[in-house]
Parts: structure tokens; C-alpha cells; sequence
């Protein structure tokens, strides 16, 4: 039974040493102030220490198991980069300080562009958005203020391949374009046919991921690039799958006009149990001066912010400060620690890994979507032949794998491949984990032949057995506030 | 090679069993003319010593001294247990816990947290965050404009004293789906509740305290928002809840949406990211409220557990049709808070909520003792307050910079008359010394 921290909470028990005591203070009038108490947990601090230290071990994460969630980039992240974020110069530095008393954290940020703009070959890189869903939209909206400025107004459609991420066509929306879907082929390329259908007078663009999320590197990408920018759209880079291709290729030699990048993916940065994240966006010189603000330049007295004044083309803000600064200096460190050959060798060790992995899955039997096609730095399988021989299915073997001390890769995405795994093992994993892991998903194959209600029933072995997610929804319990 | 660990053997095994002679071969797919042999201008990799040598020297380089300032992001005393925690690699590196039976901690905590906030702001219903309060009320106007879909407008009214960035990143963010923002007239800094004109707005903002640390007068702004059949936006504090009277409870029906920055609750002020958003709101809308959601559930054998839940709203179900396309949200910051909340207890936050209000009316009653100081507005303020000095502000910032004291937030361009014109803060941190001190290099500067 889940025992939450209001099953351990006794009125009147305080941790005082949290807090200073309370005194009096001048009076408000009474119709600012609160009658009923909050529902905070009144506990000891070794009460608070032992129940999120508990709650911590009931979680996978890549500090202990290995973690192949596909298009997430679950790699290492060095505990170095932590360290570095975490000194108490950058910790306590209030957002408002003037830059002339915040030139140490201006250089790392002023770096980190001009960094992030040689890995893309862009013109120009604004930090300032909070994570790749973010990022979408700056550049959504980017190609938007473009097409605006230049009398185009009637180009509200953004197009998006069918297998694209659900940020995609959500950003679209929020962007106030509709998006309009561009078919996949066999071989997981955009159909080149369909493409030329679907551009025209009203193409704002076309968002793309490459390698795609079909987990093959888009190989017509400069005819894609043509025919786009032919019908005068222009060509967003989605940076979800950088990891692939970092210090080897550059979205901006593709032509892409805008870009975002997920530090949290490719440069290391923890993903927290859900985030933060960050998705600086980049682009060329084109569309380079509708980048939100604020951005860091340099100058004859040392580095400053550029705001909305300097940018009358910028789309504006994004935030009420300069975005997640603290997850911009650990992508900083990261890429130092790097360097030129470490990023090369970041794509070449992640392709590597993933080719390595899908052969042993192929040799065991288990079907390629794409059988002619490379692997990039992660890789998709079907089990749907499984799931129709034993009823076994995605979701089964996902749950299985629990138990045998693996997460489980992405399932069901992209969801043009029925029962898909997306499995994306990244660089820091060993030969020794990737052989174990093969080793497992051969057993649990075994098992959905030997005993396959038993695998539906899966996990076994972890805290808590499969949970319904039917009654979730049914019996909407989301808070422990007494109704 | 840092953080990659294979072998010469490794490679040789693996390379064999893929019948290549080199990784380069893996890249084939990529047309040669797009391939590039590597990335001028980066410098060559560094150790981890040599990096974090770096580093601490710039972050020493930016220590500035004592914090009184605040306009959106506060110095608070931050419990050691928090990060100790929240730092623990199995919350630090997990990820979106969409395998909810390895995800349980983070899927608990989740709901804990969701919990707290709803009931701290007095509402049903907290989502698991999204980026920063700016953000959140962009969200939130989002979510009014959808409830009221039927509505034949779609303007939203917002306060003279919202916080000048919540407004900037509010226009940049809903500016492409039709939707206008009318700023409501300002008297003496607050929002006038005399024959305050609705029209056809289909919601109404209110932020308390607002940009300028007044209390608006909540209750009436929500009733007159309602009786025009507007919805009502409260942009909160969370450690003000504490102490001042919850979005829940404003006026006699309270506000639908309440949302704001969690920074407050045990996150480092750290450049003003990443911190969190939050947004709570009426169990009737919560299938308009965008971003996860924890919910509790049972397995088979009857046993509580957590998941994810109404995943029908978000972008990875509905795509297009999402009610946002938020994915990535600010997990380990929400980890972080809810510690903090629990550390503090509600006698404790409202401690804190207390000595942040003295502090900072004993802060402003030293200040206006000197002559050329003066309260720009006679209104009741809770831990921030506008002082117009006798002297540019700008300068006398870097003047008090200089002498290790962060003294304010000139509000040049964001007032009228805003030259000589400052925003100052003293949260529970800032002692009577540091009062003092304060009050010593301004005499003297």
C-alpha cells in the first residue's frame, strides 16, 4: 500500500529547524488574508529525509539501470557538469543582476552560442527557450513573422511527416498554423510524391527530424530542401535526434533556415524525472533576426544582453527571465569536457552502439521495419508477428523488461509501426549491457511462447504490479485533498 | 575518449559482427557533400579538473553580496535536505515516467505535489508544472480562451501591474491564435474596482501581490469578473499563500485558474532558471488543463499506485489538437518544492511568509526615515515595495553594488517616473544587520 507523506503527517509536528519563528509583523486588513490552513505535512525532517529518500529508490534512472528510451538520449550525465552549475556564484546570481557584475555567467552563455552555432552551422543561436517544445514554437513562430514580414500572409500551413513527434503538429496549432501531413515511405524517407502535393502557395514550411523518427537518416533531404524552399516554405530542423550526427553533419549545410536543440538529450543534461530541459534554437542569416530575446553579445566592455530594443524584427519573449540558465551551464561544461574530437566521437560510439544492438535483435529473430536501412543512434522493431503468434504484446514486453532489471525502450512511437520499439542505447553504454539486453528480450520471447499469460501479467518482480490505467481516468483521484 | 567506454576489443567484436571494417561505414546514408570532417573553431576536450577550474573562477567572479532584490525571484533559505534529495541520481536521471510501475517515486511525488499546490492556492486541481510562471500565465489565458470557446471574443484583460516580462512572454506566446490582451486601468499602483468595465472579455487576470508587491483587491475584481461572465486568472506567490487569502477563496465564487512560479519553494534564485510554473484550477476543467498529470490507481492484487493520467489532452495522444504542445516540463524542480513544502510544513511556510512581510516594512520604515525617501504608493504591500529616492536609481544601484549590496530593481521605463524610482525586497534571509549595512552605504553613497 502507497503510504503517502499525508499518512505520516501528525498536527503540530514541525521541523524546526527549517524555519524562523514566527512573530509579529504589521497587520493587514483581514480580506487579504488566509482563514483555513493548507494541506502541508506536518513531519519530522528524518520523516521528510526517509520518505523521499524511499520514494527515490522506487524510480529507474540512468544512474541504475539502463535506460534505451528512444529519441530521449538517456545517456551518462557527468556528475562534473553538475558539479559546475551547482557552485554557489552561478546558484545564488539574481536574474536582474547588472552584467557588469555578471560577466562569469555572460562568458559561459556567450560561449555556449557561438558553440551550438558551429555544431549546427547556423548564424546565429538564442538560448533562451525552456525545452524542445518550446523551441518548436519559437520557431514556428519565426516562420511565421517571416512570411509577415514580407507580405506573405497567406502561408498558414506547416508540414510535418506522418511519423513526426506529437510536439509537431501540437506546436503548429499553438502557432496558429495547421499542419498538413506528408507521407513515409517503405523505406522510411518522406515520400518525395506526396511532398510535391501537399507545398504550395500556402506552405509556411516544413518541420523535420534527421534522422527521422523512423530512426533512419532522411536521405533525400537536399531534393526535400528544394522543393520547399521551391514553393517558398522554409525548412524547420527538429534537433531531437542530433545525438546521431553531431560533429559529422550540420543541420544548417542541409539547409534547414531554423533549428532547436534538446541539451537534455544531446549535451547530458539530467532529464529530472520529466525535466528541465533546454531547446536553444538556432538559425541563418535569413531568419536570424526574429530570434527571441534576450540574447548575450560581446563587446569592447565584456558581454551583455541584447533585449527587444536592439531586435525590432524578434518575436519577443519567452520567459520571464533568460530561460533554464542552470541547465545552459552544465550543456556548457558538458561540451567543454567534449571538445572538437569528443562530439565526433559522440555520434560515431552512439551509431555504433545502436547498429551493434539491432543486429544481435535481428539475429534473434525479431523483425527490422527497415531491414535495408542503417541504423542511426537508435533503431525501431516490430513485434507484431509476436503479438499475433502469443498475444504477447509491445506494452507486455515493455512491462517484462522491468524485471529484468531494463527500462524499456519507447513503445507504440512512431505510430505508423505497429507494435514498435524505438530503442536508443547511446554512447556510455558498454558492449556487456548491450549483450545483456539483447540476452533478455531473447528470453522474454522464449516466455511469450512457453507461458505467455505470464508475460501479460508482467512485471513481477518490482513494487507494484501493472497499474490501470483505465480506472485512472474513470475514478479521477489526483489529489489526496478530502472531497 | 570522456564518458565512452568501449575497448579496442569492444570495437573489434563489434565491428566483426556487423561485417564492417569501420564505424565510418555506418555513415553511408548521409550524401558525402552534407558530411563535414569535424568542427572548426571548437576547442579541443578538457579534463574535469581543468573544466570545473573554469567555472568556479566565473562563478566567484559573479558573487555580488546581500539580495534586496526580488521582482519575480527571491532569496530564500533553502533547507540542505532539499537538493540533497532532489539531487539523488534516481530522481536527477530518470525521465517522463510513461513506464509507470519503474517510475513510482517520481510518479508519488507528483501527486504529493499536485496536493500540495491545489491546496495551498485553494483549487482541485495542480498539473506537474510546465516552464516558469511567465509561461504558466500564457497557459492559463490559453486554457480560459478554450473553456470559453463559445464566447464571440476573444480578449483577456490584464493588470497594469502584471510583471513586465509575464506580459511579454504572454504576448509572444498566444499572439498567433487570435487572442487580444487589454491592460485594465491602474490607480495609486493597483487595479480600480470602481465601475471596473468587463465588457465581453472572456477572462480577467489578477496578480497578487502584484508587480509592484500591493495587494489588489482580489475579491471584488473576481466578483465583477464573474458577473460579466468572465473567467478569473489569479497569478500567485506560492509562499504568500501562507499568509494572504488563496485564489480559491477570492470573492464569493473564487478564481477558476491559479498559477504562478514555484521559485520560491526551495529553488536557488540561480539566474532565474530553471525554476517552475505551476497552474491549478476546477476538477470541471481539468480536461482543459494542459501538461501531465499524476493520478492514483490499483494494480490487479488492489495495491495503490500511480500513473500518469487523462494523457488524452496531451500532445503524444491528441497531436494537433492538444490542449498544449508542452511535453518536457520541470520534473526535478517539482521534486525540489515538494521537499521543501514538507520541510517547512504549513506553520513553518507561513513563518517564512511572516518574516519576509516584516523584514521587508522594516526595510522600507529605515529607508523612508532618510529625507529625499518616500512610498510611492499608500497601499498595503506584502514583501516588496516602489520607494522614490532623491537620486537616479540606476546609479545608485551600481554605487551599492560596488559595496557588496544588490540594493533593488530600478524601475526606469517600467513606472512613471520610474528614474528615481526602486523596487526593493527583504526576504526572511536579510537580518537586521543586513538592514543596517543597507542603510549605512546609502547614507554614505
Amino acid at each position: 500500500m502507497a503510504s503517502t507523506i499525508f499518512d505520516k503527517s501528525r498536527a503540530t509536528r514541525r521541523a524546526k529547524a527549517q524555519h524562523p519563528t514566527l512573530a509579529s509583523s504589521p497587520e493587514l486588513p483581514s480580506k487579504f488574508l488566509r482563514t483555513e490552513q493548507p494541506m502541508l505535512p506536518e513531519v519530522s525532517e528524518l520523516q521528510a529525509v526517509r520518505h523521499f529518500t524511499n520514494l527515490a529508490r522506487r524510480n529507474f534512472s540512468i544512474d541504475t539501470h539502463f535506460y534505451p528510451l528512444g529519441s530521449c538520449t538517456m545517456k551518462y550525465n557527468p556528475r562534473g557538469a553538475h558539479r559546475a552549475a551547482m557552485q554557489e556564484g552561478f546558484l545564488q546570481r539574481h536574474p536582474l543582476t547588472p552584467a557588469s557584475h555578471s560577466q562569469g555567467t555572460l562568458a559561459c552563455l556567450y560561449e555556449l552560442q557561438e558553440t551550438l552555432q558551429t555544431v549546427t552551422g547556423t548564424a546565429q543561436v538564442c538560448l533562451t527557450p525552456m525545452a524542445g517544445a518550446q523551441g518548436e514554437l519559437t520557431g514556428a513562430l519565426m516562420i511565421k513573422a517571416y512570411h509577415a514580414d514580407h507580405g506573405d500572409t497567406e502561408r498558414n500551413e506547416i508540414i510535418v511527416p506522418t511519423a513526426a513527434h506529437g510536439t509537431n503538429p501540437a506546436t503548429a496549432s499553438m502557432a496558429g498554423l495547421v499542419a498538413k501531413e506528408v507521407q513515409v515511405n517503405a523505406e522510411g524517407d518522406v515520400d518525395l510524391h506526396s511532398l510535391e502535393q501537399v507545398v504550395g502557395p500556402k506552405t509556411a514550411g516544413v518541420m523535420l527530424t534527421n534522422p527521422s523518427t523512423c530512426a533512419v537518416f532522411e536521405r533525400k533531404i537536399e531534393t526535400i530542401s528544394d522543393i520547399v524552399h521551391g514553393a517558398g516554405g522554409l525548412l524547420y530542423y527538429d534537433g531531437a535526434n542530433l545525438n546521431a550526427i553531431l560533429g559529422r553533419a550540420r543541420p544548417g549545410d542541409m539547409q534547414f533556415d531554423v533549428l532547436h536543440l534538446n541539451l537534455h538529450k544531446t549535451f547530458a543534461t539530467p532529464h529530472g524525472g520529466g525535466g528541465p530541459g533546454a531547446g536553444p534554437v538556432g538559425a541563418n542569416e535569413l531568419l536570424a533576426p526574429y530570434l527571441p530575446t534576450p540574447l548575450v553579445a560581446k563587446d569592447e566592455n565584456g558581454y551583455r544582453w541584447v533585449e527587444q530594443e536592439e531586435r525590432p524584427h524578434s518575436i519577443g519573449r519567452l520567459s520571464a527571465f533568460m530561460g533554464n540558465v542552470g541547465i545552459l551551464l552544465r550543456a556548457y561544461a558538458y561540451a567543454l569536457m567534449l571538445g572538437r574530437d569528443g562530439m565526433r566521437r559522440v555520434s560515431e560510439f552512439a551509431t555504433l552502439n545502436a547498429n551493434y544492438l539491432m543486429q544481435r535483435l535481428a539475429d534473434a529473430g525479431f523483425e527490422l521495419p527497415y531491414p535495408n536501412r542503417r541504423a542511426t543512434h537508435e533503431f525501431t522493431i516490430s513485434l507484431r508477428r509476436e503479438a499475433h503468434e502469443t498475444t504477447v504484446t509491445a506494452m507486455d514486453f515493455a512491462k517484462r523488461l522491468l524485471d529484468y532489471g531494463f527500462h524499456a525502450p519507447t513503445t507504440y512511437f512512431p505510430l505508423l509501426i505497429p507494435e514498435c520499439f524505438l530503442i536508443e542505447p547511446t554512447e556510455t553504454e558498454t558492449k556487456e549491457e548491450l549483450d545483456a539486453f539483447a540476452d533478455a528480450m531473447i528470453a522474454i520471447l522464449k516466455e511469450s511462447h512457453d507461458n505467455p499469460a505470464y508475460v501479460k501479467q508482467a512485471p513481477h518482480q518490482q513494487s507494484i504490479g501493472r497499474l490501470d490505467e483505465v480506472q485512472a481516468v474513470r475514478k479521477l483521484d489526483v489529489t489526496a485533498i478530502p472531497s | 575518449m570522456p564518458f565512452i567506454p568501449h575497448t579496442e576489443q569492444d570495437v573489434a567484436e563489434m565491428l566483426a559482427a556487423l561485417g564492417i571494417a569501420s564505424a565510418e561505414e555506418l555513415f553511408d546514408e548521409i550524401p558525402r557533400s552534407l558530411q563535414c570532417d569535424g568542427l572548426d573553431g571548437i576547442a579541443d576536450g578538457i579534463s574535469e579538473m581543468s573544466m570545473l577550474n573554469l567555472m568556479r573562477a566565473r562563478a566567484k567572479n559573479d558573487e555580488t553580496g546581500t539580495c534586496f532584490l526580488g521582482a519575480g525571484c527571491y532569496d530564500h533559505h533553502i533547507p540542505a535536505a532539499v537538493w540533497d534529495i532532489a539531487s539523488r541520481g534516481e530522481f536527477l536521471t530518470a525521465y517522463t515516467p510513461y513506464q509507470a510501475e519503474a517510475s513510482q517515486g517520481t510518479l508519488q511525488l507528483v501527486y504529493e505535489f499536485q496536493t500540495m499546490l491545489a491546496s495551498l492556492a485553494g483549487m482541485d486541481v495542480a498539473n506537474a508544472s510546465v516552464y516558469d510562471g511567465a509561461s504558466a500565465l500564457a497557459e492559463a489565458i490559453l486554457m480560459a480562451v478554450r473553456i470559453q470557446r463559445r464566447a464571440k471574443s476573444k480578449r483577456v484583460l490584464v493588470p497594469g501591474a502584471l510583471h513586465p516580462t509575464y506580459l511579454a512572454t504572454v504576448k509572444t506566446i498566444v499572439s498567433q491564435q487570435g487572442i487580444e490582451v487589454d491592460l485594465l486601468p491602474m490607480q495609486e499602483g493597483v487595479v480600480p474596482t470602481a465601475n471596473l468595465n468587463i465588457d465581453d472579455a472572456v477572462a480577467v487576470v489578477v496578480q497578487q501581490p502584484n508587480f509592484f508587491g500591493l495587494l489588489e483587491d482580489a475579491d471584488a475584481i473576481t466578483d465583477a469578473a464573474h458577473t460579466a461572465g468572465a473567467l478569473l486568472i489569479g497569478v500567485v506567490n506560492p509562499m504568500t499563500l501562507a499568509m494572504l487569502k488563496p485564489p480559491g477563496a477570492w470573492g464569493s465564487k473564487g478564481a477558476d485558474i491559479a498559477c504562478g512560479d514555484g521559485q520560491p519553494l526551495g529553488i536557488p534564485m540561480a539566474s532565474g532558471g530553471p525554476s517552475f510554473g505551476f497552474l491549478c484550477s476546477r476538477l470541471a476543467n481539468v480536461r482543459q488543463l494542459p501538461g501531465r498529470i499524476a493520478g492514483r490507481t490499483t494494480d490487479p492484487n488492489g495495491n495503490e499506485g500511480f500513473v500518469l493520467t487523462l494523457q488524452a489532452r496531451e500532445q503524444h495522444i491528441r497531436r494537433a489538437k492538444a490542449t498544449s504542445n508542452i511535453c518536457t516540463n520541470q520534473g526535478l524542480l517539482v521534486t525540489a518544492a515538494t521537499i521543501y513544502l514538507t520541510l517547512l510544513g504549513p506553520h513553518g511556510l507561513r513563518a517564512v511568509a511572516n518574516t519576509c512581510h516584516r523584514n521587508s516594512h522594516h526595510l522600507v520604515d529605515r529607508l523612508t526615515s532618510f529625507e529625499g525617501v518616500t512610498k510611492r504608493f499608500d497601499q498595503p504591500f506584502f514583501h516588496e515595495c516602489v520607494l522614490d529616492f532623491d537620486r537616479s536609481t540606476s546609479t545608485l544601484q551600481q554605487t551599492m553594488l560596488e559595496q557588496g549590496i544588490l540594493a533593488g530593481y530600478p524601475l526606469e521605463g517600467l513606472i512613471e517616473n520610474g528614474e528615481r524610482a526602486m523596487l526593493v525586497c527583504a526576504t526572511e534571509t536579510r537580518t537586521e544587520a543586513d538592514i543596517e549595512r543597507y542603510c549605512e552605504v546609502f547614507a554614505n553613497g
